[in-house]
């Protein structure tokens, strides 16, 4: 579809990483990524599961805009179950990052030295533990070599050279999927595991992402083009899922 | 038995440098009149262990923290508490010990049960062990051999958690959806005080909810403090949500240290009582 926004292609590529992850559950940071992943439960990932936000897990898809059906409720989580779950692995989050490095090492603790921080941001959370834990992937809204970094200032989220120095018992569970930003989505899938370009959303240049990446990248000789949304999706995306257009305020095209 | 009591009594056991737990998470259920009787004692120097909300920012402004064990600090609806932000920006708070979310229940659970650590995989590869200088790791005995984080025990001094309802023997409810760690804080304190929005007679607590929402029974709890409005600002459902606006009021603070000064004559540095008037009349 030729009409699709960046936004939309970017809940599209949210959606396609969830494929195949079955009946876990799926935790999102930000618009984008929380209308991609009630796209892939809307279409070809039916059983996935997914909390209201605070403890219920809801059996009917709940829209992130726009007038909200009655909940129906499958489940209780409290924080107390949320740990057990997460630890247990069958879960798949969507975190954001201040900053990310090419090992996928995640930072949204702090800028500058923990210690007297430059600008204190979330804290460590839940990243240590979700990312040596279960599958991890990261929706990046502002794709930029300040997010992009060589090396982050503080590591709250694993990435696979920390993660390879755990040694392989300890490592087993630790998953970096893919991440998601308003340029491209980028993988892993390297033999020693750096992040790589794997598509480039409809009108990006490998150079514009070359420009706004703070290290080097692997790039293979034909990178493809992300995949378009289908006209069903489009259908799901703009009068379902989210009516009112939220996701276009966090991804401008 | 009657374990009813005050506010004042219970933070009257505070002693400087003590270990303090404080229950509920981010802006929801916090027992406020509890740390708004902190601000108002001249204890100081304490460790506080907590799913960090509003009780941090104002604790720190206080200059009550020597050192401060959590996983966030947040009001929720504002995603990071702007009174911590400012603190640890300024290099406020001695000593911070900042911990994956899970690790701090496992430190509660290991002190709950009387375990000197629980073992984990939460923290290994992050910066979390630099933060944690006394973090050590562990060895599976077994065959796998599997190098882990041994988080230590957070034994509590005392505990402080907030309720629905409560009997006068400390039987405790929870009436919202999450019970969050309340017992868990309970169970790793020496001393344990729990206020709530009404005490009512022991027989009519299944009137109030199932039998699940008695999460804390008598053995947990030392003291109990009937406190209507005891959450304020925080978020206390059923009985009532937060209070956004006054937490807008008390966030902008942070950046203003006249507004502060204001907030803090006017809603702080005043019995109990009239703060619960001043906001019920606003």
């Amino acid at each position: 579809m030729s009409d699709a926004t960046r936004a939309e292609v970017c809940a599209v590529a949210v959606a396609e990483a969830f494929r195949g992850d079955g009946e876990i559950l799926v935790s999102c940071f930000g618009t984008t990524a929380a209308v991609g992943a009630r796209l892939a439960r809307l279409t070809f990932e039916p059983d996935l599961l997914m909390t209201d936000g605070i403890c219920s897990l809801l059996a009917n898809v709940d829209p992130v805009s726009g007038d909200k059906p009655e909940p129906v409720v499958e489940g209780w989580t409290p924080f107390r179950s949320i740990f057990d779950l997460l630890w247990g692995g069958r879960r798949h989050v969507m975190m954001i990052a201040s900053q990310i490095d090419r090992h996928g090492n995640q930072n949204f603790a702090c800028i500058g030295e923990h210690a007297k921080p430059k600008a204190q941001l979330l804290g460590m959370r839940g990243a240590p533990g979700n990312t040596i834990s279960h599958r991890t992937s990261y929706w990046i809204p502002n794709h930029s070599p300040k997010v992009f970094v060589e090396k982050v200032d503080v590591v709250s989220g694993v990435g696979y050279d920390r993660a390879a120095k755990l040694g392989p018992q300890t490592s087993r569970f630790h998953d970096i999927h893919r991440v998601i930003s308003n340029l491209g989505v980028f993988d892993f899938e390297t033999p020693d595991n750096r992040m790589r370009l794997a598509s480039l959303h409809p009108g990006v240049s490998v150079d514009e992402v070359v420009q706004k990446t703070g290290f080097e990248l692997a790039i293979g000789e034909a990178v493809p083009e992300t995949r378009a949304p289908t006209a069903e999706e489009l259908q799901l995306i703009r009068q379902t899922i989210d009516p009112m257009g939220t996701l276009e305020k966090e991804v401008r095209s | 038995m009657d374990k009813r009591t005050t506010e004042a009594e219970a933070v009257a056991e505070l002693r400087d440098g003590m270990t303090i737990g404080i229950g509920g998470w981010g802006s929801r259920r916090k027992p406020m009149s509890i740390v708004r009787e902190i601000l108002r004692s001249p204890v100081r120097d304490l460790t506080v262990v907590t799913y960090g909300g509003p009780e941090v920012g104002l604790l720190c402004k206080y200059g009550k923290v020597k050192r401060l064990v959590y996983g966030f600090v947040s009001l929720d609806s504002i995603p990071l508490e702007p009174h911590f932000r400012q603190a640890r920006q300024q290099g406020a708070i001695p000593e911070v010990r900042e911990l994956d979310e899970g690790m701090l229940q496992w430190g509660l659970y290991a002190a709950a049960l009387r375990l000197p650590f629980l073992p984990t995989r939460a923290g290994l590869g992050t910066d979390v062990m630099e933060i944690n200088p006394e973090l050590q790791l562990v060895t599976s005995p077994y065959e796998d051999a599997e190098q882990l984080v041994a988080m230590p025990a957070l034994e509590l001094d005392m505990a402080f958690i907030h309720m629905n309802r409560a009997d006068m023997l400390g039987n405790g409810q929870y009436l919202g959806p999450d019970f969050y760690f309340d017992d868990l804080y309970c169970m790793a304190a020496k001393r344990r005080f729990m206020t709530c929005e009404k005490i009512i007679d022991t027989k009519h607590l299944l009137s109030e909810g199932s039998l699940h929402t008695l999460r804390i029974n008598r053995t947990m709890a030392d003291g109990v403090i009937e406190a209507p409005g005891g959450a304020h600002f925080t978020e206390c459902p059923p009985d009532y949500g937060r209070d956004e606006k006054f937490q807008s009021k008390y966030a902008a603070t942070a950046k203003d240290p006249e507004a502060w000064q204001a907030f803090r004559a006017e809603y702080l540095d005043v019995p109990e009582a009239d703060y619960q008037k001043k906001v019920a009349a606003e």
